[in-house]
């Protein structure tokens, strides 16, 4: 199958199952672009996705980055395209829908059903990126002062990529 | 659901509301796209907004553009959902490619790959508070959590593949709520 074909039908599906948003998809865009496709190898895959992580704007951006790195501009919109496309369609169709169906018990739990299925999928991430980053001591410690610093203090994600890079670049990571 | 004194953006208005939550939303869009359309621009009311995120949370898929297109949809169809996802988006791919193509040029300097081991370090820790908080956000715990060690379990240990998991998952955790809910209902 034409590279561009691939990449653009593999995110497709893969954000048709997107619970929990595009950070719940990071394993399996690791097993697809680094160990099944070889597209990519693993300290490149968590580079691009610190490099979204870094930058403004949705999280689901890290698979523009992967396509750009694995078939240049074309490959990142391509790639951007098969992230947003198929899901928009699905919810322009059905959102008309949503309310009408808000006393009925089968919605409801669709929603409860969902909600452990998205924490699973994000812990997996989480979980992840820190075993594929190779982080020393220093990264850990930094890893585990942004949990309790974001989940105790509430201070605002941006502090703790910056506190992160600036330590990174120190060689303390 | 609009009423006569509400705002009706065309879709410049709605290319350039999204733009500005695109760009501002570092490490999460979600706080912006509320107060832009919420607090600054009354496109949604708070329980609207509340009710369209329960909707796109539960959606496979990217929240914030499933959010974009639904309040595109509802003021201008077809036209105002590509305006707002396109608005959403523009900046953001720029801005990240600028930067791929610099980690092009410099990714090799061991300060820029200490740089981003670090960056990914801190995500790694935004990834597991979100996590938590969202845990802590499931409802019928003792029921539904286990679900969220198995689908971790299946995922991040024994690697099965994502979409077979996740539907074989999502019938029986959905399956357990219903049977909650039915309890609930009887009494």
């Amino acid at each position: 199958m034409p590279l561009l074909a691939d990449l653009f039908l593999q995110f497709a599906l893969l954000f048709c199952v997107a619970f929990g948003g595009a950070t719940a998809l990071l394993p399996e865009m690791q097993r697809l672009v680094v160990e099944e496709r070889h597209w990519l190898d693993q300290a490149t895959f968590i580079h691009l996705y610190a490099i979204a992580q870094a930058a403004p704007g949705p999280n689901g951006l890290v698979v523009t980055l992967i396509g750009w790195e694995v078939a240049g501009l074309a490959g990142a919109l391509v790639a951007t395209l098969a992230m947003s496309l198929p899901m928009s369609v699905v919810i322009f169709l059905l959102f008309r829908h949503w309310e009408r169906f808000r006393g009925q018990r089968w919605r409801q739990a669709l929603q409860l059903g969902v909600a452990p299925l998205a924490v699973g999928l994000v812990f997996s991430s989480a979980a992840l990126i820190g075993s594929g980053a190779g982080l020393g001591w220093g990264g850990w410690l930094i890893a585990a002062a942004t949990v309790a610093g974001n989940l105790r203090a509430g201070c605002h994600p941006l502090w703790f990529i910056a506190a992160g890079a600036v330590a990174g670049v120190a060689g303390l990571v | 659901m609009a009423t006569d004194t509400a705002p009706q953006p065309g879709l410049k208005a709605l290319f350039l509301g999204f733009s500005a939550v695109g760009l501002s939303g570092f490490g999460g869009v979600l706080p912006f796209a509320r107060r832009m359309l919420v607090d600054q621009r009354g496109w949604l009311s708070a329980e609207e907004f509340n009710s369209l995120l329960g909707l796109c949370q539960f959606l496979p898929g990217p929240n914030v553009i499933n959010l974009s297109v639904v309040v595109g949809a509802r003021y201008r169809g077809v036209a105002g959902s590509s305006a707002a996802v396109l608005g959403l988006l523009a900046g953001p791919l720029v801005i990240v490619l600028a930067l791929a193509a610099l980690y092009d040029r410099f990714g090799e300097w061991p300060a820029i790959q200490g740089m981003l081991r670090g960056i990914a370090a801190a995500g790694c820790g935004l990834l597991f508070a979100t996590a938590w908080r969202m845990a802590a956000g499931v409802e019928e715990k003792p029921y539904l959590l286990p679900f969220a060690v198995i689908a971790f379990a299946a995922i991040a240990i024994l690697r099965w593949p994502l979409p077979a998991t996740m539907l074989g998952l999502l019938v029986l955790s959905a399956g357990v709520a219903y049977w909650r809910l039915q309890d609930a209902a009887a009494g």
